[in-house]
């Protein structure tokens, strides 16, 4: 089986596996990292987006030899209860959730979008969220905690 | 007031032992053991805010258990907006009580006079510097005793956590990628399920050749019975590689023919039905009937469509199984595991764990009855199951499609003199645990199968089904209200957020509607007109305030008004819609207002009517479950899509706080409003009255024509 190299979260990692498998499953299934979450396997979600290199891509349909020597940022990479990402912090003073499950993936393409863009507008942001789907109406939430991250990161 | 003796509130009737709902640990924690599950609605926030309140304790000090058949109070299904109602009623109730029982045993310990103690977060102190606390009295106070009636909760005015916006407990971990969710967890030796079924609508199993399926590296097992068939492995890649094998092994009959989903009305009502006249009014002084009119409204089959597919994990030891899963209700699925499995209900143990959004009967539980069946192969190890995004989208339950005729005779000044509504609809409840027979997609799959139920209504008493909101809120001075139940259930239906509820508002605010605009007459003067209920008048002036109705006319945008009380006895909910409207209608406003009586968590109450009010536009404007005569093809994002960030409207909630009334639920209040507030917008802005939704540029093409 070959050997595929990356970095997860900043600490290189290597997964003999087939190539061609998708990123998704290697990352929940064999490296137990399960804040990207599994939603349609077919990209139309985004529940498992994840950040290759500076950019959101849809993991469950991603092969691994994709990520290869690349930097590959999940949930867990984003920050944490000690240290939260400003976004994480948005979030949760915006109340941008109800069930929580896309918030995984939209968090990960809000991060991208910030690097990519530090002071987006609300189309900017709705525009970059349209690749992932929340079925319980938190859209307008969403938005708002992005936009108050981006002033945070700005002001700071 | 009434002077009758006090009642329990239900949920506690049902389990009056004090202790099954609190316990007070050593450590100064307050478990709290509530019936209700968290979907997504912020649930066990609010229930902890409500113990917190009445116990005067510190909300970090509650800690919240998951229901479970080994030990929860059993409070059915967590549905129909009742989890304020129900659980909050019980819980506010058992810790007033329970905080009366230790201020009694603290003034013995202490000496004191009960009335001259006070609590402040769990230390009881009274005159003279004297004190104790929950937690040093817990290992002589008995909570194992019956709750009695009357317990006196706080006055209004002492509730510090009960009606403030306090965020939500569930949250922060699902931030920081914790895991929460059941799809993220992971037992010791945790084996990987996946279940094959027919892409053709109840097709039967004829022959199965599982060797490529065996060849699999990391198969474990296949499992069949009779038309349930599935694989175990030792990885989630693995078991999708194993049942795409054993797919190809198939051979399946032709299954049962579908309805054409072009031709639904016309499917519904030719149908065997059983007919019931939900409610009748009669005038002795009816008005002269002038003229009639007749209008007839269909909604399609809608997906409940979660982000996440249907997870369980099950494992058995020896006779006995314990399962986890996203049920809405543990003890009713495991009545109806018990019915298939044909053993003993003390024999599972049924546990829950958090899904994603959930908005009524989905497949939690079917995929909770395939982990047991495949488990069963596994050895004693325990098997998750997870369905496909295509099986969530075709096999999982369907809010069930309506068509709904409404006459109303008018007299020469077009005021409403009668109004006859008539529903054609399958029932809008198959749920799990309630009868005698079990309502579990694997139960009609298996060699000694049960028979595939036919969903039922609940009744009025409940809210009813189809007929929900169907009964007239408005004074007219006479109506029948009729439905009539399909027999014959070709595409599976069960509970969807408001069951008939959404549709029914559509009808009658539509018709409504077009009456008034007929009449001239601006169509929120003429609901208060027909309205006697001040808090419905309220909601309704109040979205029109928040909307500054009625907003000048512009070219290319309308607004529409609708009403619901949902299931006339819960929250109240008005809605006003701004449309954008060419060969498309987008949404770009909506205003409502809600009254739950006492909103424990407003921030909350605001957070699901917004929800609602997004879901039930992507409702209205986009979904629709679609089929061939063979099978549901709308497997996937796709060829099922559901509104996107970018059409998502602006919306602007106000909660009218009424801290003296119980409270009810907010979950299922907005979808009417909100469905006929854009249907009516349509007409504002285009003319034009799409009956048949979603209101799709098809549907706007097919109403113009018709008109």
């Amino acid at each position: 089986m070959p050997s595929v190299r990356f970095r997860l979260n900043g600490a290189p990692t290597e997964v003999d596996a087939d190539p061609d498998r998708p990123l998704l499953d290697i990352l929940r299934g064999r490296l137990g990292v399960t804040g990207p979450h599994f939603g349609c396997g077919a990209g139309e979600c985004g529940a498992c987006h994840v950040i290759v290199g500076d950019r959101a891509i849809t993991s469950c349909d991603a092969p691994l030899w994709s990520v290869a020597d690349k930097d590959v940022t999940t949930l867990e990479g984003l920050g944490s209860a000690e240290k939260p990402h400003p976004l994480q912090r948005a979030f949760i003073a915006e109340q941008a959730m109800q069930c929580g499950y896309c918030v995984a993936g939209i968090l990960m393409s809000a991060a991208a979008l910030l690097k990519q863009n530090p002071k987006p507008t609300e189309t900017d942001v709705r525009t970059a969220l349209d690749r992932n789907l929340c079925r319980c109406g938190s859209q307008n939430r969403i938005v708002r905690a992005v936009l108050r991250a981006a002033n945070e990161m700005a002001a700071s | 007031m009434n002077s009758t003796a006090p009642t329990l509130p239900v949920s506690l009737a049902a389990n009056p032992k004090l202790s099954s709902w609190v316990k007070f640990g050593s450590d100064g924690q307050v478990t709290l053991s509530p019936g209700k599950v968290e979907i997504g609605q912020g649930i066990v926030t609010a229930l902890a805010q409500i113990a917190a309140d009445e116990l005067d304790i510190d909300l970090a000090r509650v800690r919240m258990v998951r229901a479970t058949t080994a030990g929860s109070p059993n409070e059915g299904v967590t549905s129909g907006s009742l989890s304020i109602q129900q659980s909050g009623r019980a819980i506010r109730a058992a810790c007033a009580e329970i905080r009366q029982i230790f201020l009694l045993a603290a003034a013995d310990k202490l000496g004191v006079n009960a009335g001259a103690l006070d609590i402040e977060d769990g230390t009881i102190s009274g005159p003279g510097n004297v004190s104790t606390s929950y937690w040093e009295l817990a290992g002589e106070v008995s909570l194992d005793r019956d709750a009695t009636p009357g317990a006196t909760a706080k006055p209004i005015a002492k509730r510090a956590l009960a009606g403030q916006p306090v965020q939500r407990l569930d949250i922060p971990d699902k931030v920081f990628g914790h895991r929460r969710f059941i799809h993220d967890m992971a037992l010791p030796g945790m084996l990987h399920g996946r279940v094959m079924r027919p892409e053709n609508s109840q097709a039967k199993l004829q022959g199965l050749r599982d060797d490529a399926a065996r060849a699999v590296p990391g198969f474990v097992a296949v499992f069949r019975d009779g038309n349930f068939a599935g694989v175990i492995c030792d990885s989630e890649a693995s078991a999708d590689a194993a049942v795409t094998a054993l797919r190809k092994g198939a051979n399946w009959s032709a299954g049962e023919a579908l309805p054409d989903e072009n031709k639904l009305a016309d499917f519904l009502k030719a149908q065997p039905v059983e007919s019931t006249v939900i409610d009748a009014r009669t005038s002795a002084n009816p008005g002269k009937t002038a003229r009639t009119i007749k209008r007839q409204y269909t909604r399609p089959y809608i997906a409940h469509a979660a982000m996440a597919p249907s997870c369980a994990i099950a494992q058995w030891t020896g006779e006995n199984v314990h399962v986890w899963t996203h049920s809405q209700g543990v003890y009713l699925l495991r009545a109806d595991m018990a019915l298939v499995l044909r053993i003993p209900v003390e024999n599972i143990t049924v546990e829950h764990l958090e899904g994603a959004g959930c908005y009524g009967h989905n497949a939690a539980d079917d995929a909770a009855l395939d982990a047991v069946l495949l488990a069963k192969a596994a050895g004693g190890k325990p098997v998750r199951v997870q369905w496909t995004r295509a099986d969530e989208m075709t096999h999982g339950p369907f809010g069930a499609a309506m068509a709904i005729e409404i006459e109303a005779d008018l007299d020469a000044n077009n005021e409403i003199v009668a109004w006859r509504h008539a529903i054609w609809s399958n029932g809008h409840a198959a749920r799990p645990g309630r009868g005698t027979k079990p309502m579990l997609l694997a139960g009609y799959e298996i060699a000694d199968p049960f028979p595939r139920a036919i969903s039922g209504n609940p009744p009025q008493a409940n809210g009813g089904g189809a007929d929900r909101n169907s009964i007239p809120l408005y004074d007219f001075p006479s109506w029948k209200v009729e439905s009539h139940r399909l027999l014959t259930m070709p595409v599976r239906t069960s509970a969807l957020r408001t069951l008939g509820g959404q549709g029914n508002a559509f009808a009658i605010e539509s018709f409504l509607d077009e009456i008034a605009a007929e009449r001239g007459e601006d169509p929120v003067a003429f609901r208060l007109r027909h309205l006697k209920d001040e808090r419905a008048r309220d909601v309704i002036r109040a979205a029109a305030k928040l909307a500054n109705w009625k907003p000048a006319a512009k070219p290319g945008i309308g607004y529409g008004v609708g009403y619901s009380r949902y299931k006339n006895t819960g929250a109240y909910c008005a809605a006003v819609a701004e449309i954008e409207g060419d060969e498309d209608i987008r949404v770009r406003k909506l205003w409502l207002a809600t009254d739950v009586g006492e909103a424990i968590n407003p921030d909350g109450v605001s957070n699901q009517i917004e929800g609602g009010a997004i879901q039930a536009t992507s409702w209205v404007l986009k979904e629709r479950v679609r089929f061939d005569r063979e099978r549901i093809t709308s497997s996937s994002w796709t060829e099922y899509p559901i509104l996107t960030f970018s059409e998502t409207p602006q919306v602007e909630v106000q909660v009218i706080q009424r801290s003296e009334i119980d409270p009810v639920g907010a979950g299922e209040a907005a979808h009417g409003p909100v469905t006929a507030a854009i249907a009516n917008a349509v007409f504002d802005c285009l003319g034009v009255r799409v009956r048949n939704l979603p209101i799709t540029r098809d549907a706007l093409i097919a109403a113009m024509a018709a008109s």
